[in-house]
């Protein structure tokens, strides 16, 4: 078998969108390109979990608490640390995947569903820091007005820095998730014992995954300072990490980009339903017992029964295909 | 190669392996038979380090192994199949042999190279040696059950293991799988060099592969030997061959 050096045309597809969109800011309105940000970030922040949920098979359940240490790391190093805004901004990931760290190596040692309630206690632990330590955190007003260089501070510019980093942030997945770590990661999903049986630290693995992701959900959480100029203890709240978690297996968790595909659906439907009526989220709940249904793997996950359902029926000595993380 | 000496473990009440022991030199094709819940699995997953024994010892290659994880007893030589069919079902057949590879060749945890360009040869090897080239692409979830045995067998050789376990490798097969796995597992061992110890119901086939066999009862060792002496012995006769 030769190696393919063709790119898969979602990435094409992907790649040419993503260099459109540095056009957005000229042609679309403030407001739309307000939500493309929002689009953005949290999508990166539901591609990070993915990481982990559709990709590692771990019970990730309150992935939003590292989204906000990144975000209050760097709000709180740029008011309170007096550190330049381009460094608070760099210690946002950092923070988040030491929270990662940290709170990984408590999880990890626990299985499944014993490691997802473990990591919601902790992960409120930190809401909570978030909404009471008024002195350091500004209690439930949050924190506002925070100081940005003045390139990323109008909306075109935070626009476009947000665009960049989520850019060059879904890359690195990509080759991370095409790279030995990534198939090694998938296979801990499908089979942890048998991963095991082949001379797989299972657990050492995982966490190395979950400082990957913590980080990638740190860099969401400064992009959000970017786009927002605030930050607030309800990024922190475990009922947000459920909602990005719905965003992975509404866009597709077994694909690439279908937790970004989530994240722009839910955040469209809040945004337009929820401008009509408080209670759209009624409106997301039919959408997702439809999903239940009828694509049980998310929207994205149509694409890849079609290619499933094509290989099948172009026999098995077709060539290979790019792969499981080309989505 | 491996000793196992007065291995004991118990779940809750019951004694699962109560003082089995077992020898296996290089070059031996071990087979393992007893009546269901003799304790044959259990012992694998104890050699194997999927479990804890609370009493005994397990000596490979003159190291004790029996206090280390799985992933550390395979690095050391050991890979193993399983009685259910335990492979990686959404990864591709290429993919779930590569898995072993790759970590056998302490690539597991490279984030920079893509898996697409790695250990290609190697892998492509091993499907050929097993019969699957024609299968690498499909899910390996999609394969048949007596493919996914193969696949599992084909998971174990990508460790590039000294000892091969297998556990039961011919359960829920039709009798010419059976015949092909047999035929398989004889040209892996005369060819690679490979030490195996399995164990299997079939009387036929273990008497037909294996060149030492060790009879279990009730967690116990009754003996082990080459096949002619277990098949004369009057224990083994009596509590499991059956008299004629």
């Amino acid at each position: 078998m030769r190696p393919q050096r063709t790119v898969s045309p979602a990435t094409l597809w992907a790649l040419g969108l993503w260099l459109a969109l540095f056009f957005a800011p000229f042609v679309a309105g403030r407001f739309a390109v307000y939500l493309l940000g929002v689009i953005l970030v949290t999508g990166l922040l539901a591609m990070s979990l993915n990481l982990l949920v559709g990709h590692g098979g771990a019970y990730q359940f309150h992935h939003a608490a590292f989204y906000g240490v990144g975000a209050y790391t760097a709000a709180l190093c740029i008011t309170k640390g007096g550190l330049p805004a381009w460094a608070g901004l760099a210690a946002g990931p950092l923070a988040a995947a030491l929270a990662g760290l940290l709170i990984g190596s408590l999880c990890i040692r626990l299985n499944k569903l014993y490691f997802g309630m473990i990591q919601i206690s902790l992960g409120s632990l930190l809401w909570i820091l978030a909404l009471r330590w008024y002195s350091l955190t500004n209690g439930d007003d949050g924190i506002h007005g925070i100081p940005l260089p003045e390139a990323i501070a109008g909306p075109g510019g935070a626009f476009a820095c947000i665009l960049a980093a989520v850019g060059l942030c879904l890359l690195a997945m990509h080759r991370i998730l095409a790279s030995p770590f990534g198939t090694t990661l998938r296979a801990i999903r499908d089979n942890p014992q048998r991963c095991a049986a082949v001379g797989i630290d299972v657990r050492r693995h995982q966490l190395a995954a979950i400082v990957i992701a913590t980080f990638f959900a740190g860099v969401a959480g400064s992009l959000f300072v970017v786009l927002e100029g605030s930050v607030f203890p309800d990024m922190l709240f475990w009922v947000y990490s459920l909602e990005i978690f719905i965003m992975c297996l509404l866009g597709g968790w077994f694909t690439f980009f279908g937790p970004m595909l989530g994240a722009a659906i839910i955040v469209l439907l809040r945004t337009l339903v929820g401008g009509m009526t408080e209670y759209w989220t009624l409106v997301l709940g039919v959408v997702l017992i439809g999903l239940i249904f009828f694509l049980p793997e998310g929207i994205m996950g149509i694409g890849h029964r079609l290619r499933l359902y094509r290989r099948r029926a172009a026999g098995a000595s077709s060539p290979r295909e790019n792969g499981h993380a080309a989505g | 190669m491996l000793r196992v000496e007065g291995l004991c473990k118990a779940f809750a009440d019951f004694q699962a392996v109560n003082g089995a022991s077992l020898t296996v030199r290089p070059g031996d094709l071990v087979a393992v038979i007893g009546p269901n819940g003799a304790g044959k699995t259990t012992l694998f997953n104890l050699i194997t380090g999927h479990l804890q024994a609370d009493r005994g010892s397990i000596r490979f290659k003159g190291e004790e192994i029996g206090r280390l994880p799985a992933h550390e007893i395979c690095r050391r030589g050991i890979a193993r199949s399983f009685q259910i069919a335990n492979i990686f079902p959404r990864l591709s057949v290429f993919e779930n042999v590569q898995v072993a590879v790759l970590s056998a060749k302490g690539l597991s945890r490279n984030l920079f190279r893509p898996t697409r360009r790695l250990v290609l040869r190697e892998t492509e090897s091993i499907l050929e040696r097993v019969g699957l080239q024609n299968r690498r692409v499909d899910l390996a979830g999609s394969l048949s059950h007596g493919d996914k045995r193969i696949l599992e067998i084909a998971i174990a050789l990508g460790n590039e293991p000294e000892l091969l376990i297998l556990d039961e490798p011919t359960a829920g097969m039709s009798p010419e799988e059976t015949a092909a796995t047999l035929e398989l597992i004889r040209r892996l061992a005369r060819d690679q060099g490979l030490t195996l110890l399995f164990c299997e119901h079939d009387m036929e086939v273990v008497f037909n592969v294996a060149t030492s066999i060790m009879v279990m009862q009730h967690g116990m060792t009754l003996v082990q030997g080459p096949p002619e002496e277990v098949r004369a012995n009057p224990v083994v006769q009596e509590a499991y061959l059956g008299r004629e």
